[in-house]
């Protein structure tokens, strides 16, 4: 378990005061310069060697990522540009961070900056995040009026702008390309990569996109070092994580935790455990929506990071744990989130389009047992025609649901069908 | 040049290119609806899906992926066949399969594709989506419900044609190509868009369910409604012209035609001349070629050739211009002209021709237009100086009235005072022309088709010498013209001959009766009110203004109805294919002539068509390179003098309507008062 002194997200909870202040009380902005004039190789090697992987959910090594950008400043400027639009269901870490440490993330946003040698900076909100937005704003005119950013910022001699666009809800444009698109002013849907962001990304320049989370972290680890961040959770898997644990457990609650925590401790030490007991649990999605959810007899011993999570052929995501208890129809859960995704699919892409809509049809009828039980093949050869045959990550975030489910609940969606036939045969 | 291995095969391909277009060299058919070669990349209909090491373990869109060295590209591995398969499934089910009742039927990229790559029964047992139909004028139906969403009639609007007027709404199925407001696409080339359209979504309005096309005969020709000469395929049903395609042509109209090339055709069904008329007593009375020609020859026999002329028409073929030229000759006439609308222009052939080629477009890095609105003249040309804008570091000014040319141009002025400050480096656009390495000035007819027009032509001729744009290695004066028969006339010598009158004085000398007949070829565009007393011939195919004044009435053939040699205003020499018969009596105009001649006479010395093509290359030997664009020589051109401070306008107003067989259209009126409803709404 993650001890206090290990903790990035002193002020998860809002309990103090989330302006500049407070923020320096807890240590952020606490001599940036010094950060900074260490130099680029040396804030990405060390953000190489911390391990950290993106916590927006497909878990690429951020160093690396940052690494990619160009060497050198040419004709076209450099952007950073953060994620946070989140939208996932069942995600609700970047709120919290915006509203009770945006600092955390200012400051973040800076050194990151620097590192890929960018002067401005933008940070995508989701359109639902209001009063966020505002904590944003107010929190960058302080760090403006305190010389944080700006001209010299820090006086560490660079110059960095950073800029909040608020989106307009929808769920695609948290895909990073959609999000470039969308904030450009054109319509929020994905483009083909490549060229990758870092290669051609907003306005066509080089760019790097970055989850809130990740970026947010950046200042602590550089601070504390890369060998304290590697030195928490597994090898390939370090560092401290937000959960956001939802559904049928006793406290619902944003945690920050190891990474690598087992499923069941995170459950029943942080959220008071699942409601009813541990043996009344159905099953967990346990990295939001998009991720194949897991059965109870996995869920006693699954280990929660990315390494893990994947063996168990689900995944992390961005470790928002969606807890059923047996009172829940898990087929009627899934449908949910199949409308979802046939609501926010962008259109652009045939599979996606076409078939989020089929799949969502099917479980509809799955739901209440109307259709024939070669339909259950059907229906997964159907998300496999979807899965990696899109532009983007959706196609695939539509299908996994569905295939879990068919994985580990089939006998139920079997008992369904075979329920309905029996009583039409009766009637 | 990467080397890459497609299907186990090793070959070199060029760099740059994509994966799609390495294994099209390689001869391997790839599946595709969105991608298309003029068009940007989309990669949304992931048909295109192949396998490719190295990479991510899943099929990539090979449209949009560009060839690497040593890739190894897999087109028939299971993976790949059941990713089309897929993307076939998803594309169907909710498209309506109404293929008998789909124009689109028997030339359908879906229909062949499923065929080939697709299932033979549907798994999918849910309600089809029911998407409203959209209106977008009187040339594209839409048929909303068929829609595979592959965007290419999206792309075309707003790259090509140049009018962001078409556009998706909605997000995932609810997605619906449409025009967001619900009016007609103001672009002259929205016929294009039913080519682009992979399935029955966008089909031809006034072709709707007309024909099929297995029941079509297939005609190769070229274009005469505007001076661009476009290659177009002709396709007709018996003696029916049912509709026109483009044809591929890089150096002419890539693959795009203008709408009035396509639509103006049902005007071919009307208004027609289908046998000979003789004026009777103040009334045209129909009479048989005998009686015809018995009153021509009672006129002309004896006649001082001075007094007689010939006006030659816009649309003429080669053929009928050599003929009629051969034939006044023989009369002792020099007064014929093939510039109805009185351009000045004769010099020589680099003067009156675009020198840089259409091609010679893509080439130019700074262009002024003079006295022309290429969108309303030539909108494919117009659309070739689109792409070349949107390539970039171009610089486009115009001299005249041009408005919405669908690219930005810098506004100079409108009259000929404008075009001396520019020559004497008096604005600033001056000096991007003396920067560009290649800098092209586009002559209109706006700019030489008045009284000063050989002065304006002077000042041009100024402007070349001092910019240095007619040199070895480049050759910018352009003329657009908006005649497809003027180049050719001109290389004929359609002009006025020693002591000769041209057209203002042809019709000055029929008021003052010095002229007592008139010989029109075609030529419908002059005031026919200052013919006078004059005894008039009209030779031609539509019941227009030169044959209501008409005396006598020879029936020819439209451009589809004969065999034809074209010159465009590159001049380009082009040949046009028989696609039907003209009606009734009509006859191919050429041997309407040689058939008077005899009568009169003063037989020509051709009885065949390829007698009659040997004449026209011994005439000028620019004939004998068909296809080709023979090089114009250059010399002072114009003429210095005073000019007049009327706007250099085009002479163009409707783009729709401006020669007889469009004027004759149901289809180009229908688009007249379209247009007109957008401007008035405006």
């Amino acid at each position: 378990m993650l001890g206090d002194k290990d903790r990035i997200f002193t002020n998860l909870y809002g309990a103090q005061d989330w302006r500049l202040a407070g923020a320096r009380a807890r240590g952020a902005w606490d001599n940036t310069k010094a950060i900074l004039d260490k130099g680029v190789d040396w804030i990405i090697d060390e953000m190489k060697k911390s391990g950290l992987r993106g916590r927006g959910g497909a878990g690429f090594p951020t160093g690396m990522k940052w690494s990619f950008m160009p060497k050198e400043v040419k004709d076209r400027p450099h952007y950073l540009v953060v994620n946070a639009d989140e939208s996932e269901p069942g995600t609700c870490k970047d709120r919290d961070i915006m509203r009770h440490d945006p600092h955390l993330l200012i400051e973040g946003c800076l050194v990151a900056g620097f590192a890929m040698r960018a002067h401005a900076g933008y940070i995508y909100v989701r359109g639902e995040f209001y009063n966020e937005a505002q904590h944003l704003i107010a929190a960058i005119k302080e760090a403006y009026d305190a010389g944080l950013l700006g001209k010299n910022a820090c006086g560490s001699g660079w110059d960095f702008d950073l800029y909040v666009h608020r989106g307009a809800g929808a769920y695609i444009c948290g895909e990073e390309t959609a999000l470039l698109e969308s904030l450009e002013g054109k319509k929020g849907m994905p483009r083909l990569k490549p060229p990758f962001p870092a290669g051609a990304g907003l306005y066509g320049c080089p760019t790097t996109v970055n989850n809130v989370e990740s970026i947010a972290v950046a200042p602590t680890i550089l601070r504390r070092g890369a060998a304290w961040f590697a030195g928490i959770g597994r090898p390939n898997n370090t560092g401290t994580k937000l959960f956001c644990i939802s559904g049928h457990v006793n406290r619902p609650c944003n945690v920050e935790e190891e990474m690598g925590i087992p499923l069941r401790e995170l459950i029943e030490r942080h959220c008071g455990g699942v409601r009813g007991g541990w043996d009344n649990l159905l099953a967990v999605i346990p990295g939001g929506a998009s991720v194949p959810l897991l059965p109870k007899s996995i869920c006693d011993t699954v280990l929660m990071d990315f390494d893990s999570l994947r063996d168990q052929r689900s995944g992390l995501g961005t470790a928002a744990v969606i807890v059923m208890d047996k009172s829940t129809d898990v087929v009627k859960a899934i449908a949910r989130l199949s409308y979802f995704y046939k609501h926010e699919s962008c259109g652009q892409c045939t599979p996606c389009r076409e078939g989020t809509g089929w799949m969502w049809r099917v479980m509809e009828r799955m739901v209440t047992g109307n259709a024939r039980l070669e339909e259950i093949d059907a229906l997964e050869d159907v998300t496999k025609q979807v899965e990696g045959h899109t532009i983007c990550a959706l196609g695939d975030a539509a299908a996994w649901p569905i295939q879990g489910l068919i994985r580990h609940f089939r006998p139920e969606m079997e008992r369904r069908i075979r329920a309905r036939t029996e009583k039409l045969a009766a009637e | 040049m990467p080397k890459v291995k497609i299907d186990g095969v090793e070959m070199e391909v060029p760099a740059g290119i994509t994966v799609l277009q390495a294994c099209e060299l390689a001869g391997v058919e790839i599946p595709r609806f969105c991608y298309h070669d003029r068009l940007s990349i989309a990669g949304n209909c992931r048909m295109c899906l192949v396998e490719v090491k190295p990479g991510p373990p899943k099929p990539q869109a090979s449209c949009a992926l560009p060839v690497a060295d040593k890739q190894e590209i897999f087109t028939r591995t299971p993976t790949v066949q059941k990713a089309r398969k897929g993307v076939m499934e998803f594309l169907l089910i909710n498209h309506p399969l109404d293929c008998p009742i789909c124009d689109q039927g028997g030339e359908c990229d879906l229909q062949d594709q499923a065929m080939a790559y697709g299932f033979d029964r549907s798994r999918y047992h849910e309600n089809k989506r029911a998407v409203p139909d959209k209106e977008l004028g009187p040339l594209v139906k839409t048929s909303m419900n068929r829609c595979i969403h592959c965007t290419r009639c999206i792309r075309f609007a707003t790259e090509v044609a140049g009018v962001e007027q078409l556009g998706a709404t909605g997000r995932g199925e609810s997605m619906e190509v449409t025009t967001y407001v619900e009016q007609a696409l103001s672009t002259e080339l929205a016929g294009n868009l039913v080519d682009l359209c992979p399935v029955g979504a966008l089909t031809s309005k006034p072709y709707a369910f007309e024909a099929r096309p297995w029941e079509l005969t297939k005609t190769e020709s070229v274009d005469v409604l505007d001076a661009l000469g476009s290659n177009i395929r002709i396709d007709s049903r018996g003696a029916q012209v049912m509709r026109v395609l483009p044809r591929l042509n890089d150096d002419v109209n890539e693959e795009w035609i203008s709408d009035k090339t396509r639509h103006a055709i049902d005007g071919l069904r009307h208004q027609r001349l289908d046998r000979p008329y003789v004026r009777t007593k103040g009334k045209l009375v129909e009479a048989t070629w005998d009686e015809a020609f018995g009153a021509i020859a009672a006129k002309l026999n004896g006649l001082d050739g001075a007094k007689i002329a010939a006006i030659v028409g816009d649309q003429c073929d080669a053929e009928s211009m050599v003929a009629l030229k051969d034939l006044m000759a023989s009369l002792g006439s020099p007064n014929v002209d093939c510039r109805q609308d009185g351009a000045k222009i004769d010099g020589p052939r680099g003067s009156y021709i675009f020198n840089a080629g259409v091609r010679g477009i893509d080439q130019a890095d700074a262009i002024l237009l003079i006295g022309t609105n290429p969108r309303l003249e030539a909108p494919v040309l117009n659309a070739r100086i689109r792409k070349r804008y949107l390539h970039g570091r171009c610089p486009i000014g115009s001299i005249g009235t041009a408005d919405d040319l669908t690219y930005p141009i810098e506004r100079l002025g409108a009259g000929p005072a404008t075009l001396r400050e520019l020559v004497d480096g008096k604005l600033g656009f001056f000096d991007k022309l003396k920067d560009a390495k290649h800098p092209l000035i586009v002559v209109g007819m706006g700019a030489l088709a008045r009284e000063d027009g050989a002065a304006v032509l002077a000042i041009v001729s100024e402007l070349v010498a001092k910019l240095n744009a007619v040199r070895e290695d480049w050759n910018g004066f352009a003329v657009l013209h908006t005649a497809a028969a003027r180049v050719g006339g001109l290389d004929l010598g359609l002009v006025p001959g020693e002591g000769g009158r041209d057209v203002a004085g042809i019709l000055d000398g029929c008021q003052r009766k010095e002229i007592e007949a008139v010989f029109l070829l075609a030529a419908d565009e002059i005031d026919t009110t200052k013919l006078g007393k004059a005894f008039v011939i009209y030779q031609g195919h539509h019941g227009d203004a030169g044959a209501h004044r008409a005396d006598v009435i020879l029936p020819g053939a439209a451009y589809t109805e004969k065999p034809g040699i074209y010159v465009n205003t590159e001049g380009r020499v082009q040949v046009g294919r028989r696609a039907g018969y003209p009606p009734g009596d009509a006859r191919e105009d050429w041997a309407i002539l040689r058939a008077l001649s005899e009568r009169l006479g003063k037989t020509l010395p051709y009885d065949t068509l390829h007698q009659v093509r040997s004449r026209l290359v011994a005439v000028n030997k620019v004939f004998a390179a068909i296809d080709q664009q023979a090089a114009g020589a250059w010399g002072p051109v114009g003429e210095p003098g005073a000019t007049a401070d009327a706007p250099l306008k085009s002479s163009v107003a409707n783009f729709y309507m401006t020669c007889p067989i469009s004027r004759a259209s149901r289809t180009m009126a229908d688009c007249t008062a379209s247009r007109a409803h957008l401007m008035a709404a405006e």
